[in-house]
């Protein structure tokens, strides 16, 4: 398969990380000076930039977190002037707040560069037809997608998510042959698909990038079996710049190549912080350092996997990231949307009509991610009214909708019927298998 | 006049009904009459009886959510057009049924119906102008 940029997919490490210490170096610089964030806390921690004279300094830079982000809501870890911003992205947070990131020109033009290496690595080329089923919105993954296909040359149907039976139509009019989208709306498609008769192997798909939520081995078998087509993984966070972190390469379909000359990835032991050797799993850390307007340094992921160095048959050196395996923090991810339990409180607080005791409940019924919210019943919410009880659950729903972009089923329970462990509320059950 | 009617939320789980009549039938509580309204999740079960404080007591002691609404519980009499005779002229001045049910007075032929209306203090002076007969909580309980 081609390789998009073979000068710097396939760079020997030795050059690589020269060009990593020296653009880590010079992104250092820069947001000491214009990010007093970053100025505040490493002065508090007794470092400056030019103590940094070795990749393995790295480990001597406290890290960044999606608190840290919250903190300085919404602009305040821009590292450029408002002028210099062309686009401004958001993901959820753990509070209503969502966290805010800015592209400068070039960072738009970084990101599909990424992009379009992304698709290459899953085989796509100028000559392809894509299918962009991810969402088109503050969320990464639709335009994200859409600018790498643009880069690369290929045509992109934004199509976006949603309206399933218009998206058969179209795969069947437009001959699309690149799939993009979350797994499981991609095999909710599918079963839409076998509904209308339609069958995959009269479709034109060669390979799928999909992502934005985790998904196992064995959904990539259904997803190639169902879909006729081969699979690969993408990873990306739009803290670190949105999808195209790093991509499975078509050829091995095992493990994701982090694009290194532009992020500096490391895993650390969630409890001790310290780096730990390549093989071993831990949290995903990730330094961005071509990014102007959003650069970030150490972020914490809360990703759980492993990094295997052993080179790869497709000819790219970079290291590749195992799938991630789990979070080390509460946040569940429903058809690609964030969703940490916090927010579902918050909204529930806002409407002061019930109980703060909830539970969440993640089903994954015929491929589509649901989500069920249980609200304990008290007192002063309830009545005997049935409409006006109906009416309630009607209402969270809708507001659950609002504030976090995510469809749930409220349901009312009854009082203390909330499992709780240690005298602390269970918030979470996840019943998909992943 | 008015009856106190007592509301309890139940999830829509095997044997949940069963686990509040035993409550009920621990604490020595007579049912007078019930009605269970649903919906796929959850119900209300609606409990008229013979000692509210005791029942309620019970059953919030055992984690229920427990409710209490002012009801009319109206004497029907055991004749063709008995209901119409209360209905037709609360009907007439706009006043809404929001549910009712029905219990046989065991003191005579007649009906009791529980009424819950949306303007209960206008239905109580359209009864007493009809004169029909509405049974207060204390002879209700005591039934």
């Amino acid at each position: 398969m081609p390789i998009f940029d073979i000068d710097f997919e396939t760079m020997p490490r030795e050059g690589l990380e020269a060009i990593q210490l020296r653009r880590l170096q010079t992104t250092l610089e820069r947001i000491y000076a214009t990010v007093p964030f970053y100025k505040e806390t490493y002065d508090k921690a007794g470092i400056k930039p030019t103590d940094i004279k070795s990749l393995d300094d790295l480990r001597r830079l406290p890290f960044t977190t999606k608190q840290d982000l919250r903190d300085n809501y919404p602009y305040a870890m821009f590292a450029v002037p408002m002028e210099q911003i062309v686009r401004i992205h958001a993901s959820s947070g753990t509070t209503g707040k969502p966290t805010v990131v800015g592209y400068t020109k070039r960072d738009i033009a970084t990101w599909a560069e990424l992009m379009a290496r992304s698709m290459s690595a899953a085989g796509a080329t100028n000559g392809d037809i894509i299918h962009n089923a991810w969402g088109y919105g503050l969320f990464t993954g639709g335009l994200g997608a859409h600018y790498g296909a643009e880069r690369l040359g290929a045509s992109v149907i934004p199509v976006s998510g949603g309206n399933t039976k218009r998206q058969i139509t179209i795969m069947q009019d437009f001959k699309p042959t690149i799939l993009c989208g979350t797994p499981s709306y991609i095999l909710h498609l599918a079963e839409v698909a076998d509904e209308m008769g339609v069958d995959f192997k009269d479709l034109y798909f060669k390979s799928g990038i999909f992502g934005a939520e985790p998904w196992t081995e064995e959904m990539r078998q259904e997803l190639e079996a169902k879909c006729n087509l081969k699979a690969v993984d993408i990873y990306g966070l739009s803290e670190v710049i949105g999808p195209g972190v790093s991509i499975e390469c078509v050829e091995e379909q095992k493990g994701l190549h982090v694009f290194e000359d532009h992020f500096i990835v490391e895993v650390v032991d969630p409890d001790t912080l310290e780096p730990l050797p390549y093989g071993e799993p831990g949290e995903l850390v990730f330094t961005s350092i071509t990014k102007e307007a959003f650069p970030v340094i150490r972020y914490r992921t809360k990703d759980i996997t492993s990094l295997n160095p052993t080179p790869c048959t497709c000819g790219r050196t970079h290291v590749r990231m195992n799938k991630p395996t789990g979070r080390t923090d509460d946040m569940l991810i429903i058809r690609g949307v964030n969703v940490f339990p916090s927010q579902i409180e918050s909204v529930l607080m806002e409407t002061r009509e019930v109980a703060p005791h909830y539970q969440l409940e993640v089903d994954r019924i015929d491929n589509l991610d649901t989500l069920t919210v249980k609200v304990e019943i008290d007192e002063t919410s309830f009545s005997d009214d049935i409409k006006g009880l109906q009416a309630m659950e009607a209402k969270l729903s809708h507001d659950i909708k609002e504030h976090l972009g995510v469809s749930a089923r409220v349901a009312l329970v009854e009082p203390k019927t909330i499992e709780r462990s240690q005298g602390k509320a269970v918030r979470v059950i996840d019943n998909r298998k992943l | 006049m008015m009856a106190e009617q007592i509301s309890i939320f139940i999830e829509n789980k095997e044997g949940r009904l069963a686990e509040v009549t035993a409550i009920l039938r621990d604490a020595q509580v007579n049912i007078r009459a019930l009605s269970l309204a649903d919906t796929t999740d959850f119900g209300v079960l609606r409990l008229i009886v013979n000692d509210n404080d005791k029942a309620t007591a019970a059953l919030k002691k055992e984690g229920f959510t427990v409710g209490k609404t002012q009801v009319l519980a109206v004497e029907v009499t055991d004749e063709p057009g008995g209901l119409n005779k209360v209905l037709d002229p609360l009907c007439e001045q706009d006043v809404n049924v929001e549910y009712m049910y029905a219990f046989a007075n065991p003191q005579c032929k007649n009906a009791i119906m529980i009424f819950r209306f949306d303007d209960i203090d206008k239905a109580k002076e359209i009864l007493a102008q009809k004169d029909i007969k509405v049974i207060d909580g204390k002879e209700l309980s005591g039934l």
